[in-house]
């Protein structure tokens, strides 16, 4: 029996394809990437050993209790009106510095509330005392 | 006068280098998506109306603090008072470093203000407290 000789063929591996394949995974990487950014609220902290005396003029404080209460000034108030009072309080005084205190067993979202309204209030004067 | 006719010449762009040019931009893709490093501790972040955005995450440090009080940084756990070794040898390597702070809403205040303190000391002072977004309210 005499072997078959073997047809000689060319062989080609398809090329069109190619490009819609690297597409795909183009588009697989595109879609599942999520970029999560880090969003917040910035602020920057003292250096150490930079106390200064401020005039108490110029001090509003700002008073957080453990409850989640809020005292500007010594008097209580509602959260979402430290916007408007802290806003009309520095058109009066632009040097006034607002002095954040919170109570050690405050919570932490009372807090970036209390921020959040600072930032809305442009604010940019914040002292952030140590907790007592 | 007679506007002389276009020559009928077969006009086509090769495609013969498309997956060459898409296969680059998907390395590109893939070398420049950066993975979440650390898994950090389970929180519900708070939520603000004005944020700001972080430059970069090659110059931000993560401290996650959990409702209990635990303080994470780079997935191990620290005493408050250990902090700042490890952010000032963050800050030593980086000078231009923020440390973003991931702390859960019902967190207590002395842990957070305690974290300042550390952080003072550190001479880490750019700080972001980790928000969501939240709808501005009219």
């Amino acid at each position: 029996m005499a072997l078959r000789e073997r047809k000689t063929r060319i062989g080609a591996i398809p090329e069109g394809g190619m490009a819609d394949i690297a597409f795909l995974l183009l588009v697989f990487f595109l879609v599942t990437t999520t970029i999560d950014t880090d969003k917040g609220i910035g602020i920057i902290l003292p250096a150490e050993g930079q106390e200064i005396e401020i005039n108490k003029k110029n001090i509003l404080n700002l008073l957080i209790s453990s409850s989640g209460n809020v005292l500007l000034g010594g008097e209580p108030i509602a959260i979402n009106q430290i916007d408007d009072r802290v806003k009309e309080e520095i058109r009066k005084n632009d040097k006034l510095i607002i002095s954040v205190k919170a109570h050690e067993k405050a919570q932490y979202d009372v807090y970036i509330e209390v921020l959040d309204q600072l930032k809305k209030a442009k604010a940019t004067r914040i002292s952030i005392a140590e907790t007592g | 006068m007679k506007f002389k006719r276009k020559s009928n010449m077969e006009s086509k762009i090769s495609t013969s280098s498309m997956p060459d040019i898409i296969f680059m931009l998907l390395i590109f893709f893939m070398v420049t998506t950066v993975l979440r490093e650390y898994s950090g501790l389970p929180i519900e972040l708070p939520k603000a109306e004005r944020i700001e955005k972080l430059e970069s995450k090659r110059h931000t440090a993560h401290i996650w603090v959990s409702k209990d009080g635990l303080i994470s940084i780079e997935d191990k756990l620290f005493k408050s008072d250990a902090v700042r070794h490890v952010m000032y040898e963050k800050r030593a390597s980086n000078p231009q470093l923020t440390v973003s702070l991931k702390a859960d809403l019902s967190a207590r205040m002395e842990v957070i203000s305690s974290i300042h303190n550390e952080l003072r000391k550190a001479d880490a002072l750019r700080l972001n407290y980790s928000t969501k977004v939240k709808a501005p309210s009219q």
